[in-house]
């Protein structure tokens, strides 16, 4: 297939993928701020901190709901907003329309201007209903992807630009949040603590899952393993590269050659695997995740290396 | 007074009509506006879209649909047939002509002015034989009707004409709602239409291509307006759809960037114009196209569909010199006459039209699509004293025809059926054999009176069938 559609097919499920990971973001963010005393922290700046648009925010003071709606809901300038994310994925997908099916066109053509001129208040009074519409056209469109789509190699990269930007999320979300997963919080305990636990969970729709595998109690080191290294939860990093490792040899076989990417993918398994008996978070969570974060950028680069995108 | 198609003269309804007054009769006017609303809305889901230049809104603009089709009985059908092929078969022996001996401008039937200082001529095809000779493989004839036995050609597309697309998705969209319609198979089918085209550019593969020509459909991007056309006929065709970008030319052949490294491609069906081929060869200022390309095919290494220069058949100016071409190539009487044309870059022909232009139709000879054209009888003084000026500031650049009679096609209104202007475009194929698919792209202007069908101007699209027996 043409690299360029091979391109466009990473990066549309690229930008599918991270609109719904933003959705669910502002979902946590806004589950966050209303807890007593979130006043003086600034749970919002974290949503902001995940997703690499702290810096959007001018002055000092607390970062506002209006914020969050105006930059990463409606802000088309912003290439990581969901209006963004939108719009591009249905760039990608319209230069490759001929490698979709009609189903997985029409889910991301239908009402791809929606958010175009939203005002920032209405789209304020209305952002659960927003954020659950743009969950729904992401099911849509893997659902679509997922029942009619050939499986013939542009399956393979949709699926690699989705679960590297799904592996991502996570991360980026750990990294901002490892705080609250610190061995210290166990002491602290209280309230507060255990609903950010909860928080991250439900940001990546994980809450009743993690109960069915870790039992009620909430831990850090279990959400840790959870959120890294379980391979049945499917928002998991390790369940994530899995799924790329999969895709990646069925390209090299596919292609008849041996890649880069593969042997990186291997690496990254291998450091998540450290993580059944601890030894990945001894040196520390905020360090493996870096760790992690990197390895998955390094593949992001050897796969469009490989592919000539 | 226009030929309304779907009565006879004594005001009864023409027998190729009888199934859609039928259908009308029974689905009345308001059921019938009910299911135009859904077909929009399918239309619009499946993006069917259509960008129109230079205008606020909506980029992607839908084209309007008309539910009720436009029919030829067989013997007319006959004719256009006989008359599309004829003329299709002249342009390209006038093509091969204009790049090598020049005989019918050496014949004085064709000032060579005209062609060889025109900016269509691309003077790197002379002595160059494409593939089969042929030069413009799909030529779309644009055609209008002034009487029960009156057809006349409005222009040729020789280079890239669009718009099939539409022929196809209506005729699909008919076949998806109203079944019934077509149940009996009276109705002859256009949906070969791509599998004929893929057969007719693989018929021009070039010399250097051994076994199954790869075939690829070359597209400007996502941006062009005719986009969606594009990306339609290369998947019905299964066949990649690429852009300037994802080709490079080496060793004298031309290869496209796959995940696989590179692949030779052997025949390119182009819809990007001669400008943006080849900067190397056409436009040095250019940063589109793909350096080499033109070398690689005049050296047998790929085969361009249409042959760069094929505009020069096309051009408004020697439109007029079209019945002139079928006489002088083939021998035969045109099937289909042209419209009386004055050329403004003639003395008399000047002198004629600044003293009619209120009656006339004016035209750029260079213009497409509808725009820059002055319809004297609707036009206002001033216009028309406006208009008057440019043409005296170029008048090789216009040229004017007389306000025709246009037939009018029904159409569904408000309230009821309406009586709108049409003209038809099929599109014939060009091979190592000629194709004319039953049918071709049926035109509508959609508000009272109007004579300009372009989409740029608010026309619209129906269904075209040709009846079988």
């Amino acid at each position: 297939m043409l690299s360029r559609a091979a391109d466009n097919l990473f990066w549309m499920a690229r930008h599918i993928e991270r609109a719904e990971s933003t959705a669910r973001l502002i979902t946590m963010g806004q589950r966050m701020a209303v807890l007593p005393g979130s006043a003086h922290r600034d749970e919002w700046r974290s949503v902001l901190q995940v997703t690499g648009c702290a810096n959007r925010v001018e002055g000092g003071g607390l970062t506002t709901e209006d914020d969050i709606v105006r930059i990463l809901l409606l802000d088309p300038e912003n290439p990581v907003s969901i209006h963004a994310c939108l719009v591009q994925a249905r760039a990608n997908a319209k230069s490759v329309r001929t490698k979709l099916t009609q189903e997985m066109w029409e889910a991301l053509n239908l009402s791809w201007r929606r958010l175009e001129g939203y005002p920032v208040e209405a789209a304020r009074n209305e952002l659960p209903a927003l954020l659950d519409w743009v969950k729904s056209r992401a099911a849509i469109f893997r659902g679509a992807a997922e029942t009619g789509m050939l499986r013939h190699a542009g399956f393979s990269f949709i699926r690699l630009g989705g679960g590297l930007e799904r592996a991502q999320m996570t991360l980026r979300l750990l990294d901002v949040k490892y705080f609250v997963l610190l061995p210290e919080t166990d002491v602290v305990g209280g309230g507060r603590d255990h609903y950010q636990w909860t928080s991250v969970l439900h940001a990546l729709s994980g809450s009743r899952a993690y109960h069915h595998v870790y039992g009620a109690a909430y831990s850090p080191a279990n959400i840790a393993d959870f959120l890294m290294v379980n391979r049945m939860f499917p928002r998991s990093v390790a369940y994530c590269v899995d799924q790329m490792s999969a895709h990646l040899e069925r390209l090299a076989q596919e292609h008849g050659q041996e890649t880069r990417s593969r042997a990186t993918a291997r690496e990254l398994a291998a450091l998540l695997n450290q993580g059944r008996d601890g030894a990945l978070f001894r040196g520390g969570l905020h360090e493996a995740v870096q760790a992690c974060l990197a390895l998955t950028n390094r593949l992001a680069l050897e796969i469009a290396e490989a592919y000539h995108f | 007074m226009s030929f309304f198609e779907m009565h006879d003269p004594a005001g009864e309804v023409r027998s190729c009509y009888a199934e859609v007054q039928r259908w009308i009769h029974e689905t009345g006017v308001e059921g019938l506006r009910h299911r135009l609303e859904e077909a929009e809305t399918i239309f619009r889901r499946i993006g069917i879209t259509f960008a129109v230049y230079g205008e606020g809104g909506d980029p992607e603009r839908l084209i309007p649909f008309d539910l009720l089709p436009r029919v030829f009985s067989r013997q007319e059908w006959r004719v256009l047939d006989r008359g599309i092929r004829q003329r299709a078969q002249a342009l390209n022996a006038f093509l091969h002509d204009v790049y090598h001996r020049g005989e019918i401008m050496r014949a004085g039937l064709i000032p060579e002015d005209l062609v060889y200082r025109n900016p269509a001529f691309r003077p790197e095809m002379l002595g160059f034989s494409p593939p089969g000779r042929v030069y413009s493989h799909i030529v779309g004839i644009d055609i209008v009707r002034t009487g029960p036995e009156a057809f006349q050609v409005l222009e040729d597309n020789c280079r890239t004409p669009s718009g099939v697309s539409y022929m196809l998705e209506n005729r699909e969209i008919m076949t998806r709602m109203f079944p019934g319609l077509f149940s009996q198979g009276r109705v002859r089918p256009v949906d070969n239409y791509p599998s004929q085209l893929l057969d007719s550019l693989k018929e021009v593969a070039p010399p250097a291509c051994k076994g199954e020509p790869e075939v690829v459909l070359l597209t400007p991007g996502a941006l062009n307006s005719a986009y969606y056309e594009h990306s339609f006929l290369a998947d019905l065709m299964g066949i990649e759809l690429v852009e300037p970008g994802d080709l490079m030319v080496d060793d004298g052949r031309v290869w496209m960037k796959t995940t696989a490294g590179l692949k030779a491609v052997d025949v390119i069906y182009r819809r990007i114009d001669d400008d943006f081929l080849d900067p190397l060869a056409f436009r040095p200022d250019s940063m589109l196209g793909i350096p080499g390309l033109f070398h690689a095919y005049r050296s047998g290494g790929v085969t361009l569909c249409s042959a760069p220069g094929a505009g020069i058949a096309d051009d408004k100016a020697i439109y007029v010199y079209v019945p002139e071409m079928i006489r002088f190539y083939l021998g035969e009487e045109p099937v289909l006459a042209n419209i009386p044309t004055w050329q403004c870059g003639t003395p008399d022909g000047l002198e004629y039209v600044l003293a009619h232009l209120g009656e006339l139709v004016a035209k750029e000879v260079h213009g497409s699509g509808g725009y820059g054209m002055l319809i004297g009888p609707r036009a206002s003084p001033e216009e028309i004293a406006a208009y008057a000026g440019r043409i005296r500031a170029n008048p090789r650049g216009y040229i004017a025809q007389p306000t025709l009679a246009l037939s009018t096609v029904p159409t569904l209104g408000p309230a009821g059926v309406v009586e709108r202007h049409a003209d038809f475009r099929p599109y014939c194929l060009v091979g190592k054999t000629m194709r004319l698919v039953p049918g071709g792209l049926t035109r509508v202007a959609l508000s009272e009176g109007s004579l300009v069908v372009n989409s740029s101007q608010g026309g619209g699209v129906k269904d075209t069938w040709v009846m079988g027996d």
